[in-house]
């Protein structure tokens, strides 16, 4: 009998999903952030910060669409149509504005291709909130196809879940500028990381009331007992986040901020795994029987416990790499 | 034919792939040009080798970025527009996609960045390591996504349970009867439309009195690999027909519109298919050489497309005509090989201004050639999405709308316009400003080991 990799393989997925939302996820709010900056200066400093590691980053989200189709591919039939729309936002804003990084160098029109990136990561980050949010609320199928309308991701839940995304990345990236500038930008920083914690709270709250009312199991996961209190040091331990997230901004802490936001996102995920598993497709289909047969789970298996632990060993040390503070003039071009 | 979601979503899905495969087509040629460069200096230590493997890493760092941006999209396409296939296929063709992303992976975090910002921070041969890894590795992601593709136009070792395709056995999966050709054809395709590019590039500055060395250089090295390659290409061209005739002989009868089983066929010039009429209307061909080329034997027999029922049949006059586009580059190649003898023989080989215009004018035709190649051999294909078993009207997403796609479409097209005409404006304006050596400020740069490939390129600015 052949080991069963479907729980190894769906935490490879979480993992996945989850590296791209943390590492993209500051680069995109770099990108959010970058309208309102303090001047021209310290936006190329912005860029420049997240500059050595964007790309990198992206393929994540790459490595997480195939390993959805190769492990888990009815998922991947189902979800992707529900999703249609926010996809090729997602897709386009993110294209416009990997380009518009390199682009803005080159090209004599510069300042339209910094536009384009601000632009870009604001609609690559709503998309994905959207994706988040038609997850979340469910998504009608029958057999093994979707059987709802290309619309369907249109609901107040699911913009609220985009714009909460917004202000989310916005947050892990103004703690990321906490972290790699100094000085005047560095205020700044604090200054709208303060101000964004506090949407954040607002937003996280908002979602956790009402996601437990689109679902009946999800209210049933969350408030039956004994899960309240076995899950009630999740809340518990968000708030503490909050916490520590305010006081190491006003205290002047570097890298404590960029930390403690992390550890917000990290809250949110095992909530979600929470409300969720073990459905892969929210409320229809499990990881089981989304998953591909042993053989094919198998045959990937051999390439990615190989090169998996690789590419993250190296992209630790790439951070590691380009550590300490961002110095405008030493900057990447 | 009406605009409905499954026409849409094919135009779509050709569009973007249309856009992307260029890159490949060139980025795989380039970096083993490149490995090949600093092998050179790495053993020569010709200052011309540095000087050259500079100025096209460069080049090569704009097209693999643009080439990275337009691959994300491509994986998204199967779950959004072709979501029964995804379900279908998944586990055959999900884990060769896997693989090939993984490697990509691998390959950009691994090397690319070694050999992009590394050039003063490791030892040369270090450097000329990470070069031949990034062309190894452009050559394992071609070997896996045309493992995927050939699979679906030979599907071999799998069994179809439930309507879903299962993996039985690997090996057959991947090493399929289509594979070999189709894998050499393709990767010699590549290589030789790099090496045009490369000639058109260096006849430009030739022509313009500017670079002799670099010039002269990129010359000798293209037409090298051209006189043995385009031949070369030619004899596997062939051999995938034969291969074609016993595999897919639907596409083969579409490809010579050929519409009677016949021996003795004539190869046709020129002729215009008539699918209602199932026949052509106009033809030039010399008789019996088809028959002669594809079964080796005057008297061979090729199967005619009234053998199989209408549904079943490929479009006639879009593979016929691509086939021909694509056959037609490679004689205007040979023939321009040829010519190279004679200028070279002559003496005269960077200094003839009508031959280095022609080199000027042949360099994108390459591009055509992969393009034309690749419509033939997806067209040919159809009805199927894997061929034989599996029809493309059934891997369309059920829930989609001819308006969803026509917005979609519509969007991938305006902003692919606007990304890669930019993206090919500014290669264009680089390749002209030429290999000039405007020293090193890669070399001195602050703290950077990472894959920055768009901004590689932008050093020069």
């Amino acid at each position: 009998m052949t080991l069963d990799l479907v729980p190894l393989w769906a935490g490879i997925m979480a993992l996945g999903v989850f590296m791209y939302v943390l590492l993209d996820g500051f680069d995109l709010g770099i990108g959010i952030l970058s309208p309102f900056a303090p001047d021209d200066a310290s936006r190329d400093l912005m860029m420049n910060s997240v500059a050595p590691v964007w790309d990198g980053n992206e393929t994540w989200l790459v490595l997480g669409g195939v390993v959805l189709l190769a492990a888990f591919p009815l998922a991947f039939a189902v979800i992707m149509p529900a999703v249609y729309f926010p996809i090729l936002f997602m897709l386009v804003g993110l294209i416009f504005r990997g380009v518009a990084f390199e682009f803005r160098h080159m090209s004599s029109v510069g300042h339209l291709w910094n536009r384009t990136f601000q632009y870009g990561s604001i609609v690559a980050t709503f998309a994905q909130g959207l994706v988040l949010g038609t997850y979340i609320q469910g998504i009608p199928v029958d057999g093994r196809h979707y059987i709802g309308g290309s619309f369907d991701w249109a609901t107040p839940f699911s913009l609220l879940v985009g714009v909460g995304l917004i202000i989310g990345y916005g947050l892990i990236g103004a703690c990321w500028l906490i972290m790699k500038t100094e000085g005047e930008l560095q205020r700044w920083a604090r200054n709208k990381a303060t101000l964004l914690t506090f949407g954040v709270a607002a937003f996280i709250g908002m979602v956790s009331l009402w996601t437990p009312f689109l679902q009946p199991q999800i209210f049933a996961r969350w408030f039956a007992w004994p899960n309240m209190l076995i899950l009630s040091p999740v809340p518990m331990i968000t708030i503490a986040l909050f916490a520590w997230l305010l006081w190491s901004i006003k205290s002047g802490r570097e890298t404590e901020p960029f930390l403690a936001a992390l550890g917000l996102f990290g809250m949110c995920y095992l909530g979600l795994g929470i409300s969720i598993l073990p459905m892969i497709v929210p409320y229809k289909i499990t990881l089981w029987a989304a998953a591909s047969s042993s053989k094919s789970q198998g045959f990937l298996m051999i390439g990615t416990l190989f090169l998996l632990p690789i590419i993250v060993t190296y992209t630790g040390w790439s951070y590691w790499v380009f550590r300490g503070k961002v110095k405008a003039g030493s900057g990447y071009h | 034919m009406s605009l409905d979601a499954l026409v849409l979503s094919r135009l779509q899905f050709f569009w973007v792939i249309a856009v992307h495969i260029l890159l490949p087509a060139f980025t795989v040629g380039l970096a083993a040009y490149i490995a090949v460069l600093e092998g050179l200096f790495f053993t020569t230590h010709r200052p011309v080798y540095l000087r050259l493997s500079k100025f096209w890493l460069k080049v090569f760092a704009i097209s693999f970025g643009m080439g990275v941006v337009s691959g994300i999209v491509m994986p998204f396409q199967f779950g959004t527009n072709w979501s029964r296939f995804s379900d279908s296929t998944g586990d055959i063709v999900g884990p060769l996609m896997a693989y090939e992303g993984l490697t990509a992976f691998f390959l950009e975090a691994g090397f690319l960045g070694v050999l992009l910002f590394g050039r003063s921070r490791v030892p040369p041969w270090a450097h000329f390591f990470a070069a031949v890894m990034v062309a190894a590795g452009t050559l394992f992601s071609t070997f896996w996504i045309l493992a995927m593709n050939s699979w679906m136009q030979t599907p071999a070792g799998y069994s179809i349970v439930d309507g879903r395709f299962f993996p039985i056995d690997w090996f057959q999966v991947i090493f399929n009867p289509s594979f070999p050709y189709r894998l050499a054809h393709t990767i010699v395709a590549f290589f030789i439309t790099t090496a045009w590019v490369v000639a058109g590039v260096a006849a430009y500055h030739l022509r313009a009195g500017r670079f002799r060395e670099d010039g002269t250089t990129m010359l000798k090295m293209a037409f090298g690999l051209l006189t043995l390659l385009v031949p070369l290409q030619m004899l596997i061209g062939d051999l995938h027909g034969i291969n074609t005739r016993q595999y897919q002989p639907a596409k083969l009868a579409a490809i010579e519109a050929n519409w009677e089983t016949q021996s003795r066929m004539p190869l046709l010039l020129f002729a215009w298919p008539d699918e209602a009429a199932e026949s052509n209307s106009f033809e030039i061909g010399i008789p019996v050489l088809g028959s002669i080329i594809i079964a080796r034997d005057r008297d061979g027999v090729i199967r005619g497309l009234k053998e199989w029922k209408p549904e079943d049949r490929p479009p006639v006059a879009t593979p016929f005509f691509a086939f021909r586009i694509m056959v037609g580059i490679g004689l205007t190649m040979l023939a321009l090989v040829i010519c190279s003898w004679w200028v070279w023989w002559r003496g005269n080989f960077a200094n003839n201004r009508r031959f280095l215009k022609l080199c000027e004018l042949a360099s994108p035709l390459g591009f055509v050639a992969v393009i034309a190649g690749w419509v033939m051999t997806e067209v040919g294909r159809q009805p199927w999405v894997v061929y034989g078993l599996m029809r493309t009207r059934a891997a369309v997403t059920p829930s989609l709308s001819a308006g969803d796609v026509m917005v979609s479409l519509t969007v991938y097209v305006i902003a692919y316009v606007a990304i890669f005409g930019t993206g090919g404006y500014l290669m264009v304006r680089f390749l002209r400003a030429g290999p000039v050596d405007r020293v090193s400020t890669i070399e001195h740069r602050g703290g950077t080991i990472t894959a920055r490939p768009l901004s590689a390129a932008s050093e020069v600015e």
